[in-house]
């Protein structure tokens, strides 16, 4: 695996790469659906764009090793935002997106002042009471929100003026799969970058990177702040397509899922987020189909399973597997 | 003017004092040894110089700037580097990574986040450089878990020195590796530009007396006597408390 070398950038460059293997994964999540799966393109579309939430998690976990068990504050933030801003009578899905990710990342900078000041236990403590909070913000606030009854009247326009939301979802999951491509090469840009390898070395030893001169809080802020604002345009994507918005997606369930299914799919590797993200919810599509109560029995087994076999996750034990499978 | 002073600084945790009005001070290119018996208060000098610790009372300057006020990362960029008496390094990365990383903070570089890392290719060669002189060339595309301690030593030395130090504090940078290894470290140390100030804490009294101009010996918090290698060696109280009585040297 490893060998001396004697060009230190082609080898920084190597790692970077984009391989057949990519190209071929993007290709098929583009044409499977369309092609075989016409009748699942509902689910193709919400699969992709909670995939755009877990790349955001991936971002702060994976990468810059801040845990949070209240993401879904952000998404729910992108969710709501675009979703008001519809029901006002601004339903331009490509400007309303933006608007939901510049919303939530504005909220995620608030909050990142307190993130960066406290770890372990009390982080995920301030992320939880964080997504108990909105959760009855949202609630009380019923004549903006919709309370409990989730927000109604949300009416997406033509996308780019031509492409009608329909019901069959054609333009629904080209547009957010489209999407879900662009979050990804931007996230890759941003974990192959100076500031992606400053957040490494945060999250392996942030009293090593303080005696090298690295502002810590500042990086891990603009960090939070992205990831928020990525999670907020998952939120305000899915509510563009699917035209609804509910209490949930703020909720502490929809936080730990969206941990579980990255945890599952591997962290720190982008794929991860992408391959849990589809595992996570292709089976729950098909088992709460069987019997909608154990569905969780279920998930909590694999959970287990791949945290004690795949400490890197089900991506992370594919790579090992194939490693060995060359080695042979 | 020196290069790094401290004031009358003084620390306690709780009621055990660690530094006891200590006033030192590093001219430019100075080599100056830190010794004392184990829990003299040593490494948390160098906390305090750093800024990891903040003092009770006293302060810290680097050249004519009072840097009491600043946090430790600010120190840093105005030239202040440090080495950890316990690997402190990024177990899951390469060598190469972590130097590079280094030197993108200290280029201003490291907050860039829509350029490629291999784009930087004056901060990449420049830290193959520095692992080539240090000697760890040859495995910094290694995790640096997988690399043997005594080159874990090494890289501790070249983050420290990646960050351009006008002033470099070294807490025991030999600690844990065999007598035979640590000559050609010091050796390494001590061919560093003259302009960089060192100071090294170090209890192999051989080292110490080989590369140390001057030598100041710390007891239980307190500067117990400052001086050359030959006013400490024949001092009698330095031979009574420590050379004496404690089991190194
Ligand atoms: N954060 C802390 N809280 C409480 N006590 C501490 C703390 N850090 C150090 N001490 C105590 O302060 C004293 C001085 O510790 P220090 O690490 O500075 O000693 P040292 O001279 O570097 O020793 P050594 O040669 O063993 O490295 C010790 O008694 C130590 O237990
Ligand atoms: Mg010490």
């Amino acid at each position: 695996m490893q060998q001396q070398i004697t060009d230190p950038q082609k080898w920084m460059r190597q790692k970077t790469r984009i391989s057949p293997i990519e190209i071929a994964f993007w290709l098929s999540v583009l044409a499977v659906p369309y092609i075989f799966f016409p009748n699942y393109l509902a689910l193709a579309n919400q699969i992709a764009a909670t995939a755009i939430f877990c790349i955001s998690l991936d971002l702060i976990i994976g990468y810059a090793g801040i845990i949070s068990l209240g993401h879904a504050a952000f998404f729910g933030l992108g969710a709501y935002a675009a979703g008001i801003l519809s029901q006002k009578g601004w339903g331009e899905p490509i400007t309303g997106a933006l608007f939901g990710a510049i919303f939530a990342g504005f909220g995620g900078w608030i909050v990142s002042f307190m993130i960066v000041r406290v770890q372990h236990l009390a982080l995920l403590m301030i992320t939880l009471g964080l997504g108990f909070l909105l959760v009855e913000l949202a609630n009380t606030l019923d004549w903006l929100t919709g309370g409990s009854d989730g927000l109604v009247g949300i009416d997406t326009w033509n996308l780019f003026g031509v492409f009608k939301f329909t019901f069959w979802g054609h333009t629904a999951y080209g547009y957010t799969l489209g999407a879900t491509f662009l979050v990804f090469l931007l996230a890759r840009r941003l974990v192959n970058s100076p500031f992606g390898l400053a957040l490494e070395t945060i999250r392996e030893n942030p009293q090593r990177t303080t005696a090298l001169g690295v502002p810590n809080r500042a990086r891990l802020q603009k960090v939070f702040t992205i990831s928020a604002a990525i999670a907020g345009l998952a939120g305000a994507i899915l509510t563009q397509t699917t035209e609804t918005v509910s209490l949930d997606s703020l909720g502490f369930q929809h936080s730990a899922d969206i941990a579980v299914m990255l945890i599952l799919g591997g962290t720190g590797r982008l794929y991860g987020a992408i391959l849990g993200t589809i595992i996570f919810m292709v089976a729950r599509d098909q088992l709460s189909g069987m019997n909608p109560q154990y569905w969780y029995f279920w998930i909590g087994l694999l959970l287990m399973i791949v945290v004690l076999f795949m400490p890197r996750g089900i991506l992370g034990g594919l790579e090992k597997l194939m490693e060995k499978v060359r080695g042979l | 003017m020196n290069a790094l002073e401290t004031h009358n600084l003084n620390k306690s945790f709780g009621s055990l004092v660690v530094a006891d009005d200590i006033s030192l001070s590093l001219p430019k290119g100075a080599r100056h040894a830190l010794i004392g018996p184990n829990g003299a208060g040593k490494t948390t000098l160098i906390n305090l110089m750093t800024g990891a610790l903040t003092p009770d009372s006293g302060t810290v300057h680097l050249g004519d700037v009072d840097i009491t006020g600043l946090e430790s990362n600010e120190r840093v960029k105005k030239g202040l580097g440090r080495t950890f008496q316990i690997n402190t390094l990024f177990p899951k990365l390469t060598p190469l990574e972590s130097t590079t990383m280094a030197i993108c903070e200290r280029m201003g570089v490291a907050g860039r986040w829509l350029s490629p890392l291999a784009n930087q290719s004056d901060a990449i060669d420049e830290a193959f450089e520095l692992l080539k002189q240090i000697g760890l060339a040859d495995d910094c595309t290694k995790i640096t878990t997988d690399l043997a301690y005594g080159q874990q030593r090494l890289l501790e030395i070249a983050l420290a020195l990646a960050t351009k130090p006008q002033v470099l504090l070294l807490d025991e940078p030999a600690a844990g590796i065999p007598k035979s290894e640590s000559a050609a470290l010091f050796e390494a140390i001590a061919a560093l530009p003259e302009e960089i100030s060192v100071l090294f804490i170090e209890h192999d009294m051989n080292l110490v007396f080989t590369f140390a101009s001057r030598i100041t010996v710390l007891v239980q918090g307190k500067v117990l006597v400052e001086g050359t290698p030959d006013e400490i060696a024949h001092d009698p109280l330095v031979r009574e408390v420590y050379l004496g009585g404690a089991d190194h040297g």
